[in-house]
């Protein structure tokens, strides 16, 4: 039962913020076939269970599972859809290995935010039909929301949340994987539109279209099918309430604790120490301070000053997305999650490219499910 | 316990109120709109339609053809090797006669979803898994006189009014013999 899951395949396809060459199922099958020529395995013989991640109001299908297996190979076989966030599916396939279920499980997400024309409205029935929906304000308010009480809580000042824009855009000039590359002054990104204030459009990740699937394996199939399998040293999840009255708005206690899930997996007491690198929540740009803080990189209110000394940045002490983030790369909706921990196998196996960090081992990865939820997800993986 | 009291706080209910909507409903309306990309399997399949022509997709490797096309074939997980156009005549596979319309309204005469196995399309593999077979509507038929195995074409819109859909075939009807 102890034993350990690894990522011995990943593929993608998209990321682009439009796709009108591919169906959603099309741009699936790209990337099925990226991960299992990766994982070296054949989908109708080898894979024993499919998860996949998807919400019905973003796929405007019903019981959106349904169309998943054709274009993953998992016609005739076992396979399940989680509703939530990429890392609650690799946590779902972690555990169907662990229990001896399975051997080899394949864990797919994706975003056709592009054919989602009303995605604000959309949003919108994520919040409560009778207590908030009727006041008809946009969900982004309850980013304004939070980030005004962060701020003013934590004494982290606007420089600092511009500034985590500054420095994922420009990383992602560096990856090829990304829609928003850019190199922009901190008076740019903080003279940009208010969305709900303090928070800007400029601080708010912009959605793509996109697909990544992962192939994952028990210990002694990965050590057979691959010398450089990335392990899942610690996976965790939880949840706040979803009452709008009376969470917490400062802090993510949610996120603390789902942390605390997977560092207690991983052995990890001080993960600045003991952690190379991060992929993490930058659907608004205060998030990743908050989400940094939480995750216990360092104390609350902290975070911005540490931002603003270079700390996370592509050379700094811990580089928080080096990818260029959800901001840089664009947000992939329910596949998120995955899109974060593709990017960290990437820099574990050396394969980066031009955002490649030197002497990585173990990687922090983090996913929130956005606007109105208290969902915190937090792997631990290592080479 | 509760007979020491005279009065309840609260405002009371009474049976126009619930008929009313006045308790128990919030109205909303979602809304929701998609577009499709369709891409390069249904995306050639509806640009057959278009044409008058029926588009199905070749696995050379499992020696089936399935309607509609797809980029890749779902038993092999190889891609597709060929689009072959197939007839637009075919067989009933199976059939209902429903008497409930979409928006769900009662009728008498009922509408004929079937699914009809195509001419020139695989028929059955090794699991009885009906692969050429499209999934649409009979018409110009008695209900009571369709049965499965009957041979059926489709009636067509005019090239004019076809917009690259499903509903450019109108419905099949019996093949007279």
């Amino acid at each position: 039962m102890n034993e350990r899951v690894a990522i011995v395949g990943v593929g993608w396809a998209g990321f682009r913020p439009k796709t009108p060459d591919l169906s959603y199922k099309e741009m699936i099958y790209q990337a099925a076939v990226r991960a299992y020529h990766d994982a070296k395995v054949d989908p109708r013989t080898d894979v024993d269970s499919f998860v996949t991640v998807a919400e019905d109001f973003h796929e405007g299908t019903s019981i959106a599972d349904e169309y998943t297996p054709d274009q993953l190979g998992a016609v005739m076989k076992p396979m399940q859809t989680i509703t939530g966030d990429g890392l609650h599916g690799l946590a779902t396939a972690v555990m169907l290995v662990r229990t001896g279920l399975c051997r080899i499980v394949v864990v797919e997400g994706h975003s056709k935010a592009s054919n989602i024309l009303t995605l604000d409205s959309i949003t919108a029935y994520a919040q409560d039909p009778v207590l908030n929906r009727p006041l008809r304000l946009n969900t982004h308010m309850v980013a304004g929301l939070e980030m005004n009480r962060y701020l003013h809580e934590s004494g982290t000042d606007e420089e600092a949340c511009a500034a985590v824009v500054v420095k994922n855009r420009r990383n992602a000039l560096r990856n090829p994987l990304t829609s928003f590359g850019a190199d922009l002054t901190l008076d740019e990104v903080l003279a940009g539109p208010p969305l709900a204030w303090p928070l800007g459009v400029h601080q708010t990740a912009r959605p793509v279209d996109g697909a990544v699937v992962m192939v994952l394996a028990n210990e002694q199939v990965a050590r057979s099918l691959t010398d450089r399998p990335i392990w899942i040293a610690g996976i965790g999840w939880c949840n706040d309430t979803p009452s709008l009255e009376s969470r917490s708005w400062a802090t993510l206690p949610y996120l603390e604790q789902a942390a605390h899930m997977a560092y207690r997996q991983a052995g990890i007491r001080t993960p600045f120490e003991e952690i190379d690198f991060a992929e993490i929540d930058d659907t608004y740009a205060y998030k990743e301070l908050q989400s940094i803080e939480a995750l216990g990189l360092c104390g609350f209110g902290e975070a911005g000053a540490l931002l603003k000394e270079g700390v996370f940045d592509l050379d700094g002490a811990f580089p928080v997305n080096a990818s260029g983030g959800s901001l840089g790369a664009g947000h992939l909706l329910d596949a998120t999650g995955l899109h974060r921990a593709l990017e960290a196998v990437l820099q574990l196996r050396g394969e980066a490219g031009a955002h490649q960090l030197e002497d990585v081992q173990v990687a922090l990865v983090q996913s929130w499910r956005g606007v109105p939820t208290t969902s915190g997800a937090v792997a631990v993986l290592t080479n | 316990m509760t007979s020491r009291f005279k009065s309840f706080p609260g405002t009371s209910l009474s049976e126009e109120d619930f008929a009313q909507g006045e308790v128990l409903f919030v109205h909303d309306a979602l809304k929701a709109e998609y577009a499709r990309d369709t891409g390069v399997g249904i995306g050639a399949y509806l640009a057959g339609l278009r044409r008058g022509v029926i588009l199905g997709s070749y696995c050379s490797h499992c020696r089936k053809t399935v309607v509609p096309p797809r980029v890749v074939c779902e038993w092999c997980f190889r891609p597709m090797s060929e689009y072959v156009p197939l007839r637009d005549t075919g067989v009933v596979n199976t059939f209902s006669l429903c008497y409930v319309t979409w928006d769900v309204q009662r009728i008498s005469q009922p509408e004929i979803p079937a699914v009809i196995v195509l001419d020139g399309a695989s028929t059955l593999s090794e699991t009885s898994v009906v692969m050429g077979g499209i999934l649409h509507k009979l018409s110009e038929v008695d209900p009571k006189a369709v049965r499965i195995g009957m041979r059926v074409r489709a009636v067509w819109k005019p090239p004019e009014e076809r917009q690259g859909a499903i509903t450019d075939i109108l419905y099949f009807k019996p093949i007279e013999e």
